[in-house]
């Protein structure tokens, strides 16, 4: 959105070659996110999209520690979060929050909301003691709800509402970065768009960075000032949204624009991949798309891409972009 | 804050406003007295639960007391549920009963559940080494173990009488409490609202207690129920077997166990004990289903 | 105009709760031509589900068909009996659901639950039917079914599972297929393989599709016909061109303005403010009034009936001569004269 603010603003978070494995058997381990390097700026929405089991929500939680990553490097405003251990860690935490897909299960349903909003400010003592109950108060209006549903338990609760108490509790730390997981994948258009525009209004009040993960296209275009686009653990494209909407360069990037349905549109061609997404447990060689690619050739499958730049800000994996 | 976004907020119908805490616990009470079974099995315990308390005024007679002149009569309007070789009041003995066998059902399910709640909250909530190689291990080879027999070696090991009893029926009864709490412990850790809690820095001890305990609740405290019925039934055999309460003191197992010899010719001298040990079992099972529904109607 | 395969007039479809009788669908009336297919658009609870499983006999416990009839071949679905209607379910209406999973038999393979569907439908010998279960995987685009036919529902993917539901849906010709969600548990390449592939089964089958969807894009990319439905009551019906083009109705206005496009770029998403009311409180003018716009007296109080012509209809008191000003103030501009 604000292109020229971007380029001198300084990286709050810095991921360098961030993998996430699982061992699944003695022989077999799922390389859920494999040696993934990028930059988020203070004061920008970056964009993650890619289809199921990329590993796109994997490297959220890698990132914030939750499922602590095999491999690499996470700095969050120039403090290396694998050197930081217990208190520390969680004193960073509070510096990023994140906000769940699920507006059911990441609500604590036998807990009320202001108990659940209490419980976070007084553990980081937010505010004194006396004033908690006055902020759990502000901070659930300023999500857009009432004062008095601090009393009430989740299931009291519509999605969109839930998806706004979900954003409380990120915003009760006053935390720098957010990480929002499929924050509105779950809601309905007319609902999603309600939210989509609080995550808007709370950025520019309170000067959040947002990491913006979903598998929807439109909707990472319209909150987004930059885009990563995942497969299968990796990265395969950067670029600033316009760039990366205007003139993809990765053919995946290409097939996805191209999937999605859209609104009002004469009968086009699209390209439409070929097969499934492969299993994560067996990652092609070379480049892990060339087994759905309309492009590939031999050496596709023979050695992997190299991550260069293709113009401003504009980088891809693949040999032919 | 803009208006547009307080508006946005479901309205809600007006109502009297009362504390959300209030409001859940009438709404599960509500649930429980729709089991009619389960009201009445309530009921049932309350009754033996008062009788227990005011035995002292509620029985006919000293339940010690042995009366020669009234050796092994049979139900009478004297003696309602007709005495015993020694002459003593068997209704009397129940009630005085009814304290030992309530008191052994409840003290060696605390027993257990004191020790198994803390060690499958923190093994399941860890989990590693210690959980899978220590804590797994040795609930197995516990559990291998038929319970009556494990709790006849530990009342014989520790010594005969009603504290070691209870004692031994806790230990045998723990390692199912340790299983079931963990694996209510591996599931709620799953859910996102725990990954939630961790994200916003909750501490660990905190998170257990607070947020994974309440919600694993529900089906602790129905299987908690179920064994006051097991440990009853348990403290009875023991006592049956010479393990338990020791004479005069009567209890329900003790005094089946004196009636035995007398089956034929006095059957009430041990036919009521054992009624009273079936009933009280049968109404604390379906009283423990009634709080099942209660406390989550999903649970069923 | 020809015969309408299907014919659904004035339905009220409800639930009886302990106290009462909630009426969850409210006087839905809409047609489907052979070979056309019609999408039922709205967002959760508009009861576009309720709808299809009316259709097909298939109400959840406790739901009844209260009023209204449902064509089909001259004669009314909801008077038959639950044997004719599983034998109409079979061999006329088939139905496909968002999770594959859920309607696959986890323990036998793909190949046999195809096959079995073919043999319930089909007086074939069992190699028939096996051999024609293998042509139809062929034609839903699995690959080598020789070979997949031994597949059991977990070995596949999301993709390909909701391919072997579209195969058993297909098995016995029908003439309207149902869908409901097919696409919105999948990944949008998949999603376009999938919804290319039933528009190439319909142009070969020449069967009717009724598509439920929340997805305006999916609607646009499929629908002929689109019907748009908000807390029970069809607010909208028109072809796809003239919906996107000329949305009439203000929730029909709204939903789509409120999708983050592609091809737009705005700060700010125009939203529909508030939330569905509740099936026991709706309002008693029109269901949209709470959350209107332009909302007056009149609409609080009276429900409006749906107004238009065949081309398009709306359900909306601002396109009669009731509406005070005549519409001049509306967003379109427009009225239909009545």
């Amino acid at each position: 959105m604000q292109p020229e603010k971007r380029s001198n603003s300084e990286s709050i978070l810095e991921v360098k070659g961030l993998k996430k494995y699982f061992p699944v058997s003695r022989k077999h381990t799922v390389k859920a996110v494999d040696d993934v390097s990028f930059e988020v700026y203070e004061g920008e929405t970056l964009g993650v999209v890619g289809e199921s089991g990329c590993g796109k929500s994997t490297m959220g939680r890698a990132i914030l520690y939750l499922q602590p990553p095999t491999a690499g490097q996470v700095t969050f405003n120039g403090k290396d979060l694998s050197t930081l251990k217990g208190r520390e860690r969680r004193k960073l935490r509070k510096e990023m929050q994140m906000v769940f897909q699920d507006p059911y299960g990441s609500l604590n349903p036998r807990m009320t909301v202001g108990a659940m909003l209490g419980e976070i400010v007084r553990t980081h003592r937010i505010v004194p003691k006396h004033e908690v109950a006055n902020y759990v108060r502000e901070l659930l209006v300023d999500v857009g709800m009432k004062p008095e549903h601090a009393d009430r338990y989740p299931h009291e609760f519509s999605g969109g509402q839930r998806q706004r108490i979900s954003i409380a509790r990120a915003l009760a730390v006053q935390p720098k970065l957010i990480v929002c997981d499929e924050a509105v994948s779950a809601l309905d258009v007319s609902v999603q768009a309600q939210i989509l525009n609080l995550l808007r209004k709370l950025k520019q009040e309170r000067h959040l960075t947002y990491l913006f993960i979903s598998h929807d296209l439109s909707v990472v275009k319209h909150i987004s000032d930059r885009v990563i686009v995942m497969y299968l653990g990796k990265i395969v494209e950067m670029a600033n949204k316009h760039d990366l909407y205007a003139q993809p360069r990765h053919p995946y990037t290409q097939a996805l624009l191209s999937a999605i349905p859209k609104m009002g549109e004469e009968k086009r061609e699209r390209i439409i991949l070929k097969g499934d997404v492969p299993s994560p447990l067996a990652v092609p060689s070379g480049c892990p798309f060339h087994t759905r690619c309309p492009i590939a050739q031999k050496v596709c499958a023979e050695r992997k891409p190299e991550w260069h730049k293709v113009g401003d800000g504009h980088y891809v994996a693949c040999h032919f972009a | 804050m803009s208006q547009t976004n307080a508006q946005t907020a479901a309205p809600y119908p007006n109502r009297l406003e009362s504390s959300p805490r209030l409001r859940s616990l009438k709404k599960a009470l509500g649930r429980f007295f729709q089991n009619k079974l389960g009201v009445a099995g309530g009921l049932f315990l309350l009754i033996l639960v008062i009788l227990a308390i005011f035995a002292p005024w509620l029985a006919p007679y000293n339940p010690m007391k042995q009366d020669y002149m009234a050796i092994l009569q049979g139900p009478s309007a004297k003696h309602w549920f007709g005495t015993d070789d020694l002459g003593r009041d068997v209704l009397s003995r129940i009630i005085y009963g009814a304290r030992v066998s309530l008191k052994a059902g409840i003290i060696s399910v605390a027993i257990a559940l004191a020790i198994g709640v803390p060690i499958g909250l923190i093994s399941g909530y860890f989990r590693g080494f210690w959980d899978e190689f220590i804590i797994m291990r040795i609930t197995d080879a516990m559990l291998s173990f038929p319970s009556l027999v494990l709790a006849l070696t530990l009342a014989a090991v520790f010594g005969a009488g009603l504290n070691n009893a209870m004692l031994a029926i806790g230990l045998v009864y723990t390692p199912h409490f340790i299983r079931l709490v963990r694996g209510q412990v591996l599931a709620q850790r799953e859910r996102e609202y725990v990954e939630a809690a961790i994200a916003a820095g909750i501490s660990h001890w905190r998170i257990m207690l607070r947020h994974i305990l309440p919600n694993a609740w529900a089906p602790i405290m129905v299987q908690a129920t179920l064994s006051v019925a097991g440990a009853i039934i348990s403290e009875a055999s023991l006592s049956f077997l010479g393990l338990g309460t020791q004479p005069p003191t009567p209890s329900w197992g003790s005094m089946l166990s004196e009636g035995q010899g007398y089956i034929t010719q006095a059957p009430w001298i041990a036919v009521f004990p054992g009624l009273f040990i079936f009933l009280a079992v049968m109404s604390i099972n379906v009283f423990g289903d009634g709080v099942r529904d209660m406390l989550d109607p999903k649970l069923k | 105009m020809s015969e309408p395969l299907l014919k659904v007039e004035h339905l009220d479809v409800g639930f009886k709760n302990r106290k009462s009788f909630v009426k969850i669908l409210d006087d839905v009336s809409f047609d489907i031509q052979p070979g056309e297919t019609v999408c039922i658009v709205g967002e959760s609870g508009c009861g576009k589900s309720l709808t299809s499983l009316a259709i097909m006999g298939l109400l959840p416990p406790g739901g009844r068909i209260a009023g209204g009839k449902i064509i089909y071949n001259h004669e009314d679905l909801t008077k038959k009996s639950a044997k004719e209607m599983s034998n109409i379910r079979g061999n006329e209406i088939s139905m496909i659901f968002q999770e594959p999973m859920t309607s696959l038999n986890p323990v036998h393979t793909i190949g046999k639950q195809v096959a079995e569907a073919i043999l319930i439908h089909q007086s074939v010998s069992k190699k028939e039917a096996w051999d024609r279960a293998i042509e139809l995987l062929r034609l839903v685009g699995i690959p080598s079914p020789e070979a997949r036919v031994k597949n059991y529902p977990h070995e596949m993917s999301g993709g390909m599972r909701q391919r072997v539901m579209i195969a058993m849906a297909l098995a016995c010709r029908p003439k309207l297929l149902i869908a409901d969600e097919p696409t919105t548990a999948l990944d949008v390449t998949i999603q376009a393989q999938i919804l290319e592939q039933m528009n190439e089964l319909k142009k070969r089958f020449g069967m009717a599709i009724l598509m439920i969807t929340h997805d305006l894009g999916v609607v646009s990319e499929m629908a002929d016909k689109v019907i748009v439905m908000y807390a029970g009551k069809v607010v909208e019906t028109t072809d796809t061109k003239r919906l996107f083009q000329n949305p009439r109705h203000p929730y029909t206005q709204g939903l789509i303005a409120s999708m983050p496009r592609l091809d737009k770029e705005v700060d700010e998403l125009p939203i529909i403010p508030g939330n569905v009311p509740a099936p026991e409180d709706m309002p008693t003018g029109c269901r949209f009034s709470t959350r209107c716009p332009f909302a007056t007296e009149l609409c609080r109080t009276k429900a409006p009936g749906l107004y238009g012509d065949e081309a398009h209809r709306v359900s909306c008191w601002m396109y009669t001569n009731e509406w005070a000003g005549g519409g001049q103030e509306h967003a379109t501009g427009e009225t239909i004269k009545l």
